[in-house]
Order: structure tokens, then C-alpha cells, then sequence
């Protein structure tokens, strides 16, 4: 992988909230790789959030640089590189399923009928046949998550943010969508970088996993996820997964210098 | 559709017998307090109703020809100044989302609008459009409008603010413009909160119209018949009352559209009606 290249790239990114002064990342390097799943876990409120705004330029870091795709995080949003999903779905409330996952198309002034003809694409990548004309208080959480990724898909963006997607489901909900997750970034040719504060979530997912201090945050380590592809339900227990998981709960207190509770 | 139809019903049927109870229980006891129930304060309803069906004057057509009329006369100055006041007050509201600058330098200045009354101000919309040469109704519809344009402003400005900010988040990933974030985000997000304000402004324009003929000298309204029926209110006064119920049916119509336009146009979760 790594004669790829490089999706995204941070030089010494810092970050100072302007109120109260408080330093958020400090002295952030950080190279991801086309296809690749990165993914960024720290203790809650260390700044990973804001290091993914960062990289999607939709919060600007205080010195240092981001460069996606060859260019300026600004014109990278310009040029709609990024596909983002939040914790919660943030779907609009006034549009069914397909409207809502047609959104980004309608901003790249897709016509009509190539807009219905990637719509029923991506329903069918997300397991949602049948929903197109529900509107999303119709749906369970898992569903309108699964909505709000195939929206974040629908124009194939070459780079995609995840802020703890399923942090708001249930465990079992939460497993699946893991299970889709993997399934849709194969099938895609997307490159991701998911936030998470689940050490089992970031294991299972990822190609890397990116551990972060608490506040301000720093790269406390770095772990080649090394489980085999395509990754399945026994994948969670193999015996590297736990030694992988293991390695990446150590790094998390090694920069846990606070004593703060760390996630299980 | 049919339970909601009963009780509306059962609740005007309890309004009546009410009425009519208290009318002959103050008769009957020769009430004083608050004021001396007889023919004169207190008509039967079903004479108010009666009256409607009765000539306006000798020989004249029936009177409920002529509230008609004079409803539909009132209806379309209040339309032209609900149509005049949300459309002011909706660009209003556009403009301030866009400007904190703009929002504090003129939002108390609107808010003041409000609390000049609107009999001191209809005088001299007359005159000033009057003296344009415009037709003497159109004056009423920007009374109207005065009444109108507040609460939809307000209400507007509060929706147009209500989206999620990371539904603001999403646009700005997609790069999209102002203009866009306003029809795709903002003005959807605002409708629930535009049509709590039309409702207010459906009632508020029938009573700015009826108001605004007044000072206008327009004969052809409701305002116009109870500036009239209430001279003659010691020999008719079911004249009066048949009128009132008119200009109530006039208002309650004007909301029922409202309602009506709100669950085609708004598609939310049932709890979001209000």
C-alpha cells in the first residue's frame, strides 16, 4: 500500500480554541493512504472530532497544513471531495429516503433521471429496497444511519469522514452495521477515516488505527491492523484480534497521562 | 375525521344550550350583575340566525345576501394583506438570518411597529395611498398587512434558525452556496414555525381588514355593516349578532385554510402539527 498515494496528509497540525485558549491537537502528522480505513480513537473530548472537521475543512486549524488529494483542504471541499457522516444521521425531516440520498446529487446538478438511476444504487448498497418513499421518523436508528451513509456515498467521493457513526446505536445494531460498513467500503472505492471510542469497532474496521491523547491531542502510536480481508464474524474472535486490541488499549494508556476512564 | 365532527358539534350544541340557559336563568331571576339580561343584550341565538334570513330592509334582499357580500368584499382585502404582510414579513426575516448586523439595528424598530396601535396608523395609510390614486380597499389590505407581517416575521426568522448545525455542517461539506442553504435547508427547516405564524396572521388580517375600513370610510365590508348595524343596535340588535357571527365564520375560514395548506405543503412527523 504504500507506493499509494496519499488521500490525506497532515503537516504539524495544531489547533487552539480561540475561547478559553484551549489547545485541542497539538503537533498532528498524519499520512492516509488511498483505500485505506483509518481509523482515530481517544479518550472522549480529546479532539478527534475536531481533527476530522479539520480534514474536511469545515473547522480551521490554528498552524500546519492539510493537504487532500493533492491540494488545499479548502479547494478539496470545493471540488466536493468529502462525503461525511455524523453521529446521528442528520437526515432532512421534509424528504423521504431518496430525496435525502439524492441531496449531494441535486447540489452537483445530476439530472433527473441519472439522480432516481444512482439513488436506486445506492438504496440497494444499503439494504434499504422497498424504503425509498418513507420519510426518515419512519425508521429505526440503524436505517437512518444506513440512509445517511448512502447519501455520504452516492457521488463516489474519493474520501470519506465518519464521526462515530454508531456511536448512537444499540450493540447489536452496532455489529451489523460494522459487518455492512466493510461490505460497502469494499464494494466502493472509497477511502475512510472513521472516529470512534470503541477499541473492538476500530480493530475490527480498520487497515490502521490512529491512537490519540487526551487533550490536547497528540499521535500517541500507530497499529497495522494485519487481520485478514474480508473480515467476518470470526474475525472478533481470533486470536490476533485480541492482541490487536490489547496493543491498542496500552497506547491509549500510555497517553492517558490524566488517569481518565478509558472506554472498554 | 367523523369523531372530530361530533365533537365539534357536541362542543357548539354545549355553547348554545349555555347561552341560551344563563339568557333565561337571568330573565327569570331579573339578573342586574354584570348587566340586565333581556331581548336587547342577549338575543336568542336562533333569532341572530333568523335574522339572516330576514329582509336587510323593505323590500331589500335578505340579510345574509348582503353579509355575503360584503364577507367576500372584507376576504379579499384581508387576502391582498395576508398575502402584502407574509411576504413582507418572510423577506424580512431572510434578510435578518443573513445579518446579525441588520437583526440588531432593526428588530426592535419592528418589534416597535407593534406597539403603535393600529387605528393611529390607518388614517394615514389612507391618506397616503388615497392620494396615489389607489383604489380605497387596497389601503385596508396594507392595514392588514401592518397586522400581518409581525408574526411571520418573527416566527420566520425563528425557523429559518431552527436547522441542525450539523445540517448547516453537511451543506458547507458540499460547498453549497447561501442561496442554496436557504431553499434546501433553511426554508424547509422554517415551514412548521411559518405556518404557526400563519394561523396567527390568517385571524389577525380578517380583524386588521374589518378594523382598517373604519378610518377608510369603505361601506362595502363587515367593518362597514357593524359600524352600521351598530346604530341601529337598540331596535335590531340581532342584526349586529347575525354580523359578528359572519366575520367569525370569515376568520375561522381564513385559518382552515391555513390548516389545509399546512398538511399538503409540511411533511413531518404527525407530532410536529400543531
Amino acid at each position: 500500500m504504500n507506493e499509494q498515494a496519499a488521500v490525506v496528509s497532515l503537516k504539524s497540525l495544531t489547533k487552539d480554541f480561540a475561547r478559553g485558549g484551549v489547545r485541542a491537537l497539538q503537533e498532528i502528522d498524519l499520512e492516509v493512504r488511498q483505500r485505506e480505513f483509518v481509523s482515530l480513537i481517544g479518550p472522549s473530548g480529546c479532539g478527534k472530532s475536531t481533527l476530522l472537521r479539520i480534514i474536511g475543512d469545515l473547522v480551521q486549524p490554528t498552524s500546519g497544513e492539510v493537504v487532500v488529494n493533492g491540494k488545499q483542504a479548502h479547494q478539496a471541499r470545493l471540488d466536493r471531495d468529502y462525503g461525511i457522516v455524523f453521529q446521528d444521521a442528520v437526515l432532512y425531516d421534509w424528504r423521504t429516503v431518496a430525496k435525502n440520498i439524492a441531496l449531494p446529487l441535486e447540489m452537483l446538478s445530476w439530472d433527473r433521471t441519472r439522480r432516481s438511476e444512482r439513488v436506486g444504487e445506492m438504496v440497494e448498497l444499503v439494504e434499504l429496497a422497498g424504503f425509498e418513499g418513507h420519510y426518515p421518523w419512519q425508521l429505526s436508528g440503524g436505517m437512518q444511519q444506513r440512509v445517511s451513509i448512502a447519501r455520504a456515498l452516492a457521488f463516489d467521493p474519493p474520501l470519506l469522514l465518519m464521526d462515530e457513526p454508531f456511536g448512537a446505536l444499540d450493540e447489536m445494531t452496532r455489529e451489523r452495521m460494522n459487518m455492512e460498513l466493510l461490505r460497502i467500503w469494499q464494494e466502493s472505492s472509497s477511502t475512510i477515516v472513521f472516529v470512534t471510542h470503541s477499541i473492538a469497532e476500530a480493530v475490527f474496521l480498520s487497515t490502521r488505527v490512529v491512537v490519540l491523547s487526551p487533550r490536547p491531542a497528540r499521535i500517541t502510536g500507530i497499529v497495522d491492523i494485519d487481520l485478514p480481508q474480508p473480515r467476518n464474524t470470526d474475525t472478533r474472535e481470533q486470536e490476533r484480534f485480541f492482541e490487536l486490541v490489547t496493543q491498542v488499549r496500552e497506547l491509549l494508556r500510555t497517553g492517558d497521562r490524566s488517569g481518565e476512564e478509558l472506554p472498554a | 375525521m367523523l369523531r372530530r365532527g361530533l365533537v365539534f358539534a357536541a362542543v357548539l350544541a354545549g355553547l348554545w344550550a349555555l347561552w341560551e340557559a344563563y339568557r333565561a336563568f337571568g330573565v327569570a331571576v331579573s339578573l342586574t350583575w354584570p348587566f340586565e339580561v333581556n331581548e336587547r343584550t342577549m338575543p336568542h341565538i336562533h333569532d341572530m340566525i333568523g335574522q339572516l334570513f330576514e329582509p336587510s330592509r323593505r323590500n331589500g334582499p335578505l340579510l345574509i345576501e348582503v353579509l355575503g357580500k360584503a364577507a367576500l368584499f372584507t376576504a379579499k382585502e384581508a387576502a391582498v394583506g395576508f398575502a402584502l404582510g407574509a411576504g413582507v414579513g418572510f423577506l424580512i426575516a431572510v434578510a435578518l438570518v443573513h445579518s446579525t448586523l441588520l437583526q440588531r439595528g432593526l428588530l426592535p424598530y419592528i418589534v416597535a411597529s407593534q406597539t403603535i396601535p393600529i387605528l393611529a396608523i390607518a388614517p394615514m395609510v389612507v391618506v397616503w395611498l388615497g392620494g396615489r390614486g389607489l383604489p380605497g380597499w387596497f389601503s385596508v389590505s396594507v392595514i392588514a398587512a401592518y397586522l400581518t407581517f409581525f408574526p411571520v416575521a418573527i416566527n420566520a426568522l425563528r425557523g429559518l434558525q431552527s436547522a441542525d448545525p450539523r445540517a448547516h455542517e453537511l451543506m458547507n461539506s458540499y460547498a453549497a452556496s447561501r442561496w442554496t442553504v436557504l431553499w434546501k435547508l433553511r426554508v424547509p427547516a422554517s415551514l412548521p414555525y411559518l405556518f404557526a405564524a400563519f394561523k396567527i396572521a390568517a385571524t389577525a388580517c380578517v380583524v386588521g381588514a374589518i378594523i382598517g375600513e373604519l378610518p377608510a370610510s369603505i361601506q362595502d365590508g363587515l367593518g362597514g355593516a357593524i359600524l352600521n348595524f351598530n346604530q341601529y343596535y337598540a331596535s335590531s340588535p340581532e342584526s349586529l349578532w347575525a354580523t359578528n357571527i359572519i366575520a367569525a365564520l370569515l376568520g375561522i375560514a381564513f385559518f382552515l385554510l391555513i390548516v389545509l395548506t399546512e398538511k399538503l405543503v409540511v411533511r413531518r412527523a404527525p407530532e410536529h402539527f400543531v
